[in-house]
């Protein structure tokens, strides 16, 4: 019964979102605030419409309804009931459906917030929204429906795919989804300001906290992801430039590229049709990312495997929302007036240079992955396109941008001096230095990438740190007034220098892991000794039998000790999924400051004397955590920046204006 | 949800990074170092996007034994790399060769760059410097006032 009503909610949030569009542009054209309102309430009715079919999804899910469909392909009565909730979302209908909530979200978010936002770019925004809505819905409803019956239901589920068992990977497609389609609000506002002929600071205001929530949670999303592969998949690794990862890091560089132009629209009013561009863009890739983990075009090691019909559907809806939103930009873009003019050398310089390379990135990555189809179709030459390509291409053009990153928020707006701004960064410039040399000096192996790795982290640490000095005017005024200008800075400035110290730590990790990996594997028998590197040696004490909720496994229990002294215990598990006849392995990570000790259990074999042992893998990761630590720490900054009071949604502007010199913000 | 084949993919990544197996290792210790180098650049040409260095397949395992038997030998990585194009093409390469028909690849993202630094130096001449006009007060005034 339930899943019946969630069908009917499904086919209701379709409908309400065609009275969305219908009755915002309607009232838009006529001028009329009670049909925009009613659109507003459509927006708002087919979130809680959608809200409700996914609350059927998980009700089926939670009592194992496996009459459902999809409840009897991803869910297991024995699966522990936390599992049985993220398997809703652990397939490609209910992905979609999560994708639907979300987008139907924000929808009602931008109707129920912001008197501040004016009306006519609020219809424009609101009907946008909903036909993204109708396109998004109505390919879950005919194409995509998760709550389908079956005619004879089995009695067990075929239990969700072990590797998706794991409290990081349940709650990484939530995030993921919020930030994917977080872009769909920045993509409805630049709709909205391209029909309404206005892309002014007024407007980039509004743009930023949206691209911002959306970056954040993207951010969070595209990390837990990757700490997810770190540490399910056994690899040792944390990026392999899937095309699956791929989808999720290219809007992640057009977010990125945007919020740092829309400052500059915000600020100077500058460089507006290219922020109107880069906001459309970010959705673009969003979609594109939908499409590409779900059409089965590009093998990828964690793809949604589906028949291609719904592939080429998804393509159909990118095709009608990019082509229209672009064809729009074509016909209205020429007409917007120009922006504020600047020097070669000024902070608009910095930003549109920043553009420039995560441009050239993007397109790095997008090329790079679509690049065996387009040989394919082109030449007829099979091709691949691996790591090796990217860590070259994409690693020269980011290196270039982050050499310059420092130097751009020391700069001053419209007119800069570049040899004071050089000056001032001389102390971080050092740093860097002596630190890169260090590395190349005593860091084994591989010296002068880890050299350089380390130098452009120091630089980025330094460099932003130096710009907060500044601010505070340290070293030239007392500590406590220096304090007090560091709490009375906006908390967009704290923001800025929380996400680009994140970026200097996560560079710090990959450049030390990246090359002062250590990798050993030897078959053990119980009472075998291992150095692992990095000065550790583990011992096989025992071997045993674990029965799990869902699973069996064998856990080998190794006493990890430095030096003589015991440091920890690793319990890893190779684990036996009877339901689905999987095995998968539970890695243990010996947590030693910011690196691990990662080690994995393998298959049984015979020793070298006959006896029997076990495949154990070891992987020394030094500094591995601050790659994931870095980006946490963008996404912090990325909160703290929403929290200014600028940015704040729904805040009155009429407050902003009355406190005149307040409003006459610090040159940031 | 087509099971089976997501089946074969999840096989295919339990057991990664498999070139480190100790049953198959070079006892010369930079001659082994030399070819798990090699092993990133070549792919496992039956599986999806992973190396020979990480793939568990059969084919996989032979292709190291291939490899390692030549790097034993004292071949080069250019003799090595042009011995498995030919028996399996330039798919089985993970870096893509530099040739005129990979060129799009390899230069489209420096392009860009180029381009797009050409374009701004060419209107940074062309537009006049700017002038102090207003101040920087003034300016924020009238973005006040401008706001609807």
């Amino acid at each position: 019964m339930t899943a019946e009503l969630g069908s009917f909610a499904l086919i209701l949030a379709f409908a309400l979102s065609i009275a969305q569009v219908a009755l915002s542009a309607g009232g838009r054209l006529r001028g009329s605030a009670a049909l925009t309102g009613a659109g507003e309430g459509a927006a708002v009715g087919a979130f809680v419409s959608i809200a409700a079919a996914f609350a059927a999804l998980m009700y089926a899910f939670v009592t194992s309804d496996f009459s459902v469909a999809n409840v009897a392909a991803n869910s297991h009565t024995a699966q522990p009931l936390f599992y049985k909730i993220t398997g809703a979302w652990g397939s490609h209908e209910g992905s979609m459906l999560l994708w639907c909530l979300a987008l139907t979200g924000y929808g009602a978010v931008v109707a129920l917030t912001g008197p501040g936002l004016p009306w006519r770019l609020k219809a424009t925004t609101v009907a946008s929204q909903g036909c993204l809505g109708v396109l998004f819905i109505g390919y879950t409803v005919f194409a995509s429906n998760p709550l389908l019956r079956v005619a004879n239901p089995l009695v067990e589920g075929a239990s969700l795919n072990p590797l998706l068992q794991d409290p990081f990977f349940a709650i990484h497609p939530p995030f993921l989804y919020s930030g994917y389609v977080g872009m769909s609000v920045v993509f409805s506002l630049g709709v909205g300001a391209l029909i309404e002929g206005r892309v002014d600071a007024a407007w980039a205001r509004w743009v930023r906290p949206w691209s911002l929530v959306a970056w954040s949670l993207l951010t969070i999303g595209i990390t837990l992801g990757s700490f997810w592969s770190y540490y399910v998949l056994g690899w040792g690794g944390w990026w392999a430039w899937d095309p699956v990862e791929n989808a999720s890091f290219m809007p992640w560089l057009v977010a990125t590229a945007l919020l740092h132009s829309a400052t500059v629209t915000e600020k100077r009013g500058a460089m507006a049709a290219w922020t109107v561009f880069l906001a459309l863009l970010a959705f673009t890739f969003s979609m594109l990312g939908a499409f590409l983990v779900r059409s089965g075009i590009l093998t990828s090691v964690h793809a949604f495997a589906l028949e291609p019909k719904r592939g080429i559907l998804l393509l159909d809806i990118l095709g009608i929302a990019a082509g229209s939103g672009f064809a729009l930009f074509a016909w209205r873009a020429p007409s917007l007036p120009p922006g504020g003019l600047f020097a070669p050398i000024s902070r608009e310089s910095a930003l549109l240079l920043n553009n420039l390379f995560l441009s050239a990135a993007t397109v790095a990555v997008l090329f790079g992955t679509l690049y065996p189809l387009i040989a394919q179709a082109a030449f007829g030459a099979a091709v691949s396109v691996g790591p090796p390509y990217f860590n070259l291409v994409f690693g020269s053009l980011m290196g270039a941008v982050l050499l310059i990153l420092p130097i751009g928020p020391l700069m001053a707006w419209k007119r800069g001096e570049l040899k004071g701004v050089l000056q001032r960064l001389w102390w971080a410039a050092l740093a860097a230095v002596v630190a890169g040399a260090l590395v190349f000096a005593f860091h084994e192996p591989r010296k002068a990438f880890a050299g350089a790795g380390v130098a452009l982290g120091v630089w980025l640490i330094g460099g932003t740190l130096t710009e907060l000095a500044e601010r505070a005017r340290l070293g030239r005024t007392s500590l406590s007034e220096a304090g007090r200008r560091l709490r009375a800075l906006p908390r967009g400035a704290w923001g800025m220098t929380f996400a680009h110290i994140g970026l200097g730590v996560f560079l710090l990790g990959a450049a030390i892991d990246g090359t002062g990996k250590v990798e050993t594997a030897k078959v053990m028998a119980v009472g075998d000794q291992v150095d692992a590197g990095g000065g550790y040696h583990l011992s096989l004490d025992q071997v045993g039998q674990v029965d799990g909720p869902n699973y069996l496994a064998n856990r080998g229990t190794l006493s990890v000790t430095k030096a003589g002294n015991p440091i920890c215990t690793a319990a890893p598990e190779r684990r036996f999924y009877p339901a689905s006849g999987q095995t998968t392995s539970k890695v243990a990570l010996c947590l030693r400051g910011v690196s691990d000790v990662y080690v994995v259990f393998g298959e049984q074999r015979t020793g070298a004397n006959g006896q029997p042992g076990w495949l154990v893998r070891i992987f020394w990761n030094p500094w591995a955590r601050m790659i994931f630590l870095g980006p946490l720490l963008m996404a912090l900054g990325g909160g703290i920046s929403l929290s200014d009071r600028r940015l704040r949604i729904g805040l009155p502007r009429r407050a902003a204006g009355t406190r005149g010199a307040a409003s006459l913000e610090p040159a940031e | 949800m087509r099971l089976g084949r997501l089946l074969t993919i999840v096989a295919a990544l339990v057991c990664l990074a498999a070139a480190e197996d100790p049953a198959e290792q070079l006892p010369n210790r930079a001659q082994e170092a030399h070819a798990r180098a090699l092993f990133k650049e070549i792919r496992c040409v039956v599986c999806q996007n992973e190396s020979i260095d990480d793939s568990d397949a059969e084919v996989a395992g032979n292709l190291r034994q291939a490899v390692r038997a030549q790097v034993a030998e004292g071949q080069s990585d250019q003799q090595i790399k042009a011995f498995l194009v030919q028996r399996y093409g330039e798919f089985i390469l993970m870096r893509p060769t530099f040739s005129p028909a990979n060129a799009l690849l390899w230069l489209s993202p420096f392009v860009i760059v180029l381009a797009g630094a050409g374009l701004l130096v060419f209107r940074a001449r062309r537009a006049p410097a700017p002038e102090a006009s207003l101040t920087d007060a003034e300016e924020a005034k009238l973005r006040e006032l401008k706001d609807f």
